[in-house]
C-alpha cells in the first residue's frame, strides 16, 4: 500500500462536507412533509374511492416505485422543462422529485396503516355520535399515526440516503460536496472515509432519536 | 415516434447490459449473502458481530456513495478496478446486505423445535440446514427476495454515472443527440417499469403461492 492519510485538505473543505450534510437533511425534511401530505390525501381517497381513483392512485405508486430515482430525477429536471415553458432550480427540481417519490411510498404506509386501524375503534365513533370528517379526524388519523410511525420513520431514513442521487443535477448536498473535494484535491481516500462517516453517524443518529419517539407513542395490542 | 424508432437499436445494447449487470449482482449478492446470513443466525458471537457490522454499514451508506466509494477508492489502495467491476462489486455489496436480512428474517420464522428434531435424529449441520431449514425457509425468503431484485435493476442505472452504456446512459447518449428529451425519458421509463413491475408481480404471485403456510 503506497497511499499516505492525509486530511489536512479535506478538513480545509469540510465546510463544503458540513453544508452538505445540512442540505441533505433539509431536503430529506421537506420532501417527507410534502410527500406526507400528498400520501396522507391519496390513501384517505383510496380507501374511500371508487375502482377508477383507486387504479390511477395505484398507477402512480407503481409507476414511481418501479423507476429508478435517477431516471425520475432527470425526467423532472431535464424532460418537464422542454415540455412547459417552466424553469426551476436544481434544488427546487430535487425536492419535487423526492416529494413525489416518497409520496408514493407514503401512500401504501398510510393505507395499510388506515386499514388497521380496529373497527370497533370507528364503531364507538359512531355509536357517541360522531360525523364521518369527526371520525376520521378524531379516530382514524391518530391511531393511523401511531401505527404507522416505525414505517415513517425507516422512510424519512432512506429518504435521507436518497438524497445523495441530487448530486446528479449539482444540488450542492453531501455527496456532492465529496465529489468535490475528490476532484479538487484528489485525497479521494480520505474524503469518502468522512463522508461515509458522515452518512453513517447521522443516519444512526436519526434512527436511534425516531426510535425513541415511536417507543413514547407505541400502540399496545 | 421516428425519434423512438432511431433509438431502439441504442436503447438495446444499453439494455443487455443492465440485464447483464443486475444478473451478476444478484447471483453474487445471493451466494454471499446466504453464508453470511446464516453465519448471522448460526454462527459464533465474532462472527455474528462481524456480519452485523457489516450489514448495517452498507445499509447506512447510500449506494451512489457506495459506488463512488469503490470506483474512486479502490485504485488508490491498490486495487485495480474498472468501471463495469466496480458497479457491480458496489451493487454486489449492497444488494448482499439486502439479502442477508432477507436470510435472517426467513431462517428466524422458523420455529426452535425443527432445528432440534434434526439434531435428535441425527443429522449434522449441514444436512439439518439443507433438508430441514432451508425447505421451509425458502417460502419466506422468496417473495421478499423476488420484490428486491427491482433494487439490484434500479440501483443499476446509477452505474451510468461512471460513463458505462447501461439502459440510463444510452437514453442519455440519445438525447445528447436528438436533443428529444421527453420522449427518451418515457420510453426508458417504460422500459424500467416493465422489468420491475413484472417482478414484483412474480413476488405478489409467489406470496399468494405459499400464502397457505401460518405460524
Amino acid at each position: 500500500m503506497g497511499y499516505h492519510l492525509n486530511f489536512n485538505l479535506i478538513w480545509r473543505h469540510f465546510d463544503k462536507l458540513w453544508q452538505g450534510l445540512v442540505l441533505s437533511l433539509e431536503l430529506a425534511v421537506v420532501s417527507i412533509l410534502i410527500g406526507a401530505a400528498i400520501g396522507l390525501l391519496l390513501a384517505v381517497w383510496y380507501v374511500s374511492a371508487g375502482k377508477v381513483v383507486r387504479a390511477a392512485i395505484s398507477a402512480y405508486v407503481e409507476f414511481i416505485r418501479n423507476v429508478p430515482l435517477i431516471l425520475l430525477v432527470y425526467i423532472v429536471f431535464y424532460g418537464i422543462p422542454t415540455v412547459v415553458d417552466f424553469a426551476y432550480s436544481p434544488t427546487a427540481s430535487f425536492i419535487g422529485t423526492l416529494s413525489l417519490y416518497s409520496g408514493a411510498y407514503l401512500v401504501e404506509v398510510f393505507r395499510s396503516g388506515l386499514e388497521a386501524v380496529p373497527r370497533g375503534q370507528l364503531d364507538a365513533g359512531k355509536a357517541i355520535g360522531l360525523t364521518p370528517w369527526q371520525r376520521l379526524l378524531y379516530v382514524r388519523l391518530p391511531t393511523m399515526t401511531r401505527i404507522t410511525l416505525p414505517a415513517l420513520s425507516n422512510t424519512f431514513i432512506s429518504l435521507f440516503k436518497d438524497t445523495s442521487v441530487a448530486s446528479v443535477i449539482a444540488v450542492p448536498e453531501l455527496t456532492y460536496g465529496a465529489q468535490w473535494i475528490n476532484f479538487n484535491t484528489f485525497r479521494i481516500v480520505e474524503v469518502y472515509i468522512v463522508t461515509t462517516i458522515m452518512y453513517l453517524v447521522t443516519g444512526y443518529g436519526i434512527l436511534f432519536g425516531l426510535r425513541q419517539v415511536e417507543r413514547r407513542f407505541k400502540v399496545e395490542r | 415516434m421516428a425519434t423512438i424508432l432511431y433509438a431502439l437499436p441504442f436503447l438495446l445494447q444499453g439494455f443487455l447490459i443492465t440485464l447483464w449487470v443486475s444478473a451478476l449482482v444478484v447471483v453474487f449478492s445471493l451466494a454471499g449473502g446466504l453464508v453470511l446470513g446464516v453465519g448471522l443466525v448460526y454462527g459464533p458471537r465474532t462472527v455474528q458481530w462481524l456480519v452485523r457490522l457489516f450489514s448495517d454499514c452498507i445499509r447506512g451508506i447510500p449506494i451512489l456513495v457506495l459506488i463512488f466509494v469503490v470506483y474512486y477508492g479502490f485504485p488508490p489502495l491498490g486495487i485495480a478496478i474498472n468501471a463495469f467491476w466496480a458497479g457491480v462489486v458496489a451493487l454486489t455489496l449492497f444488494k448482499g446486505a439486502q439479502v442477508i436480512e432477507y436470510v435472517r428474517g426467513a431462517i428466524s420464522s422458523i420455529p426452535k423445535g425443527q432445528m432440534e428434531a434434526g439434531k435428535a435424529i441425527g443429522l449434522t449441520f449441514v444436512q439439518r440446514l439443507r433438508y430441514v431449514i432451508f425447505p421451509q425457509a425458502v417460502r419466506r425468503f422468496l417473495p421478499p427476495w423476488i420484490n428486491g431484485v427491482t433494487d439490484a435493476v434500479k440501483g443499476s442505472a446509477l452505474i451510468s454515472l461512471l460513463g458505462i452504456v447501461d439502459l440510463m446512459q444510452s437514453i442519455n447518449e440519445v438525447i445528447g443527440r436528438t436533443y428529444e428529451a421527453m420522449p427518451l425519458y418515457l420510453l426508458g421509463a417504460f422500459i424500467y417499469f416493465a422489468i420491475n413491475y413484472s417482478l414484483s408481480l412474480t413476488s405478489r404471485f409467489v406470496e399468494r403461492r405459499y400464502a397457505y403456510i401460518r405460524d
